[in-house]
């Protein structure tokens, strides 16, 4: 074991070298933050995906790609757009719009008659725009720290939801003993309390569409929804169904239970 | 107890079928009118819990199986697909990963009810060796099929396993090379792993067979551990398996369904692992490697050596003791002395089996933690020093507490057949 040990630590001293902690101290915990689609009868606030949706655009999507995502996950069931008119997320105009607004290769593979791969605008079968093109790309760009894809960043972190939304909120002043490297930034619910990113919500710094005042608390737990529906887009169908079964083996049980009892009445056991 | 069989062919087809193939008669005589002691109580529901399981394992991963992609480049993301684009495949995915643990609970849970109960004494060695096959087989079925959704832990899981396997001394290093097909774990581990995850429920499939088949000769045991009478006795001490034992199983399978189905449709993700929804990474490793919980007391073993015993070093001797742990299992029925099956009857022993399955929890406990972290912040006691302590009540168990009480307790008295002890009047 101590080889394992000694050939593990080697390999994280590799990768972490990095994002070496500059901060000496615990990583604070989470707050349990009330969620809409908590428990088991919990949706997602429609409203609040669509907003959030609005922040990844605006805000995240400017380093942080989201490669499991097409546009049409976005009219899909269960989805921010979703419009009973269009049952085929595919022809949904808002959708289409919302593609047809970034313009560019999207397939290497799609050229013209000379060989050379075109440009055009997107459809809502295409994929999120990536920030950048490979990960030394968005190293470069960002002081040598990689921004995580979000498609699943809800799950991908221990306190899913609520350690999300601590973190977008709980930047604060760096304390005397820190050591910060430049480029960095104090968030004690980071491992290691050094973060490369920058605190990527101040108040005001979107409109939001439907008049919502744009507080930090109003953007994390926006943002922070729209990534949980995003990890999960199934969800609401998931428990719905989840009711129906069990109901379904509750009677079920009920039943094959009095079958029991009437077929052991009259033998001793 | 599998007497002569009472099957009657009563139609021409069954009767034309039965003098060429008589696999109706063969399911009769195995599952409608098989002899079953009448006490049985629902820690014998398990078995049948287990078979429904197989089952749901083998045919969600063959509808999985048919969207995964085994690339070390789209293995993650294709198995993101099904849960996302795959119509009802994030209940597919839920119900294959959930199902593993679910599987793994209702193992235990049969394995200790065979413990307590002595169902691997005469005549059930061969059974009780056969289930331990079984349940080697899950464990390196669980492992492989955890590695194919190529996350962090998926990865790094399989770099501490294989790893392990490179103790060994002089042929270790060839025969991990060997399993990874490469000089790490790469892109031919997870093809083979796959390969080997879609075979291995097949080969537990046929080796279920043969447990049934064990189980079916000398019939099952039960919880006061005496055997079920011959000749015109034996219907005072059975029932018919049907329809007595298919309506008793049926209820707690569906029971045992619906606290599955918690799982699947509430908390489908509880029981993983959030690195593992981070695509593997051979350059960045994760802070804690944890395996799946049910391997856990097996790792809380594994890193309880960290001595070197004479010429065999600490890695090689965690090695050794972890797979030690599951290999003492299949010597137990020759380890245990005592001709008393059930722990009923046997005052002492009794305690110490309930402490056995408090160390096994607690194993498993350890098994979660950093092993330099405090029980419970009791400074000094760390959980390394729990994990071995329990380590050496686990194999003491088997190795010194069963062989010697066997031969110093003395067993409570015991009714003198299934039907005395159903009736509850003498004690003779």
């Amino acid at each position: 074991m101590k080889m394992t040990r000694i050939f593990a630590a080697a390999i994280a001293a590799l990768g972490f070298a990095g994002t070496a902690a500059a901060f000496e101290g615990d990583q604070h915990t989470p707050h349990a933050h009330h969620w809409h689609h908590d428990g088991p009868f919990g949706t997602y606030d429609r409203q609040a995906v669509q907003r959030g949706y609005q922040i990844y655009q605006e805000v995240c999507a400017s380093c942080h790609s989201m490669d499991l995502m097409r546009f049409r996950n976005l009219a899909q069931p269960g989805g921010p757009f979703e419009e009973e008119a269009f049952p085929n997320p595919n022809d949904n105009p808002i959708v289409m719009q919302i593609a047809a607004s970034y313009t560019r290769v999207w397939d290497m593979d799609e050229v013209n008659e000379d060989g050379d791969p075109v440009e055009r605008p997107g459809l809502p079968s295409d994929p999120f725009p990536a920030p950048f093109d490979n990960a030394q790309q968005a190293r470069a760009s960002n002081g040598g720290a990689y921004p995580p894809d979000l498609s699943l960043i809800v799950k991908a972190r221990g306190h899913g939801e609520n350690y999300i939304y601590a973190l977008l909120t709980g930047y604060e002043e760096a304390p005397a003993d820190s050591h910060l490297a430049p480029g960095q930034y104090y968030n004690p619910y980071f491992p290691g309390g050094a973060i490369a990113m920058a605190p990527p919500l101040a108040d005001g710094i979107i409109e939001y569409a439907d008049g919502t005042e744009a507080s930090v608390e109003q953007m994390a737990e926006d943002v922070t929804t729209f990534l949980s529906w995003a990890g999960d887009p199934h969800m609401e169908k998931r428990k719905q169904m989840g009711v129906m079964v069990l109901i379904y083996l509750l009677i079920f049980a009920i039943l094959v239970y009095l079958a029991y009892r009437q077929i052991w009445s009259n033998v001793k056991h | 107890m599998s007497g002569p069989s009472t099957y009657n062919p009563s139609t021409g087809i069954e009767k034309w079928l039965d003098e060429r193939l008589p696999i109706i008669r063969l399911g009769y005589d195995s599952f409608v009118d098989f002899p079953t002691p009448r006490n049985l109580n629902y820690w014998w529901t398990f078995g049948g819990i287990l078979a429904v399981f197989l089952m749901i394992q083998i045919i969600s991963g063959i509808v999985l199986a048919m969207h995964y992609v085994a690339h070390e480049d789209y293995a993650f993301e294709s198995v993101q697909r099904i849960t996302r684009d795959v119509p009802f495949g994030w209940l597919i995915q839920s119900m294959h990963a959930n199902g593993a643990s679910f599987f793994f609970v209702a193992v235990y849970l049969h394995m200790f009810r065979g413990l307590y109960y002595g169902s691997y004494k005469a005549p059930r060695e061969i059974l009780w060796i056969l289930g331990v096959v079984i349940y080697l087989l899950m464990m390196a079925t669980g492992f492989m099929g955890y590695v194919l959704p190529w996350g962090q832990m998926s990865y790094w899981g399989a770099m501490v396993i294989t790893n392990l396997v490179g103790a060994l001394p002089f042929i270790g290093e060839a025969i991990r090379e060997w399993l990874w097909g490469g000089f790490s774990v790469g892109q031919a581990t997870l093809n083979r792993f796959f390969s080997l995850h879609y075979l291995l429920p097949f080969v537990i499939a046929a080796v279920v067979g043969l447990h049934i088949w064990a189980l079916h000769v000398p019939g099952n045991g039960n919880p006061v551990g005496l055997e079920a009478r011959k000749g015109k006795d034996n219907k005072k001490d059975t029932l018919p398996f049907h329809p007595y034992y298919t309506v008793k199983d049926g209820f707690a399978i569906i029971v045992y369904l619906m606290v599955f189905a918690v799982f699947v449709f509430f908390l489908p993700t509880v029981l993983g692992h959030a690195d593992n929804y981070i695509e593997a990474d051979p350059l960045v490793t994760p802070a804690h490697i944890v395996p799946e919980w049910y391997y856990l007391p097996f790792y809380a073993i594994l890193r309880a050596i960290t001595f070197d015993i004479g010429p065999i070093d600490a890695k090689l001797g965690g090695v050794l003791a972890m797979f030690g742990a599951i290999g003492i299992l299949f010597v137990l029925p020759w380890l245990d002395t005592s001709k008393v099956r059930s722990m009923r009857y046997r005052p002492l022993t009794r305690w110490f089996f309930i402490f056995f399955v408090v160390a096994a929890l607690g194993l498993g406990w350890c098994g979660a933690k950093n092993p330099d972290d405090f029980v419970m912040g009791i400074e000094g006691f760390k959980f390394l020093y729990l994990g071995q302590f329990l380590t050496f009540y686990y194999f003491a168990y088997f190795i010194v507490v069963l062989p010697v009480l066997g031969i110093i307790e003395k067993p409570k008295e015991r009714p003198a057949s299934i039907e005395a002890a159903v009736l509850g009047t003498d004690k003779a």
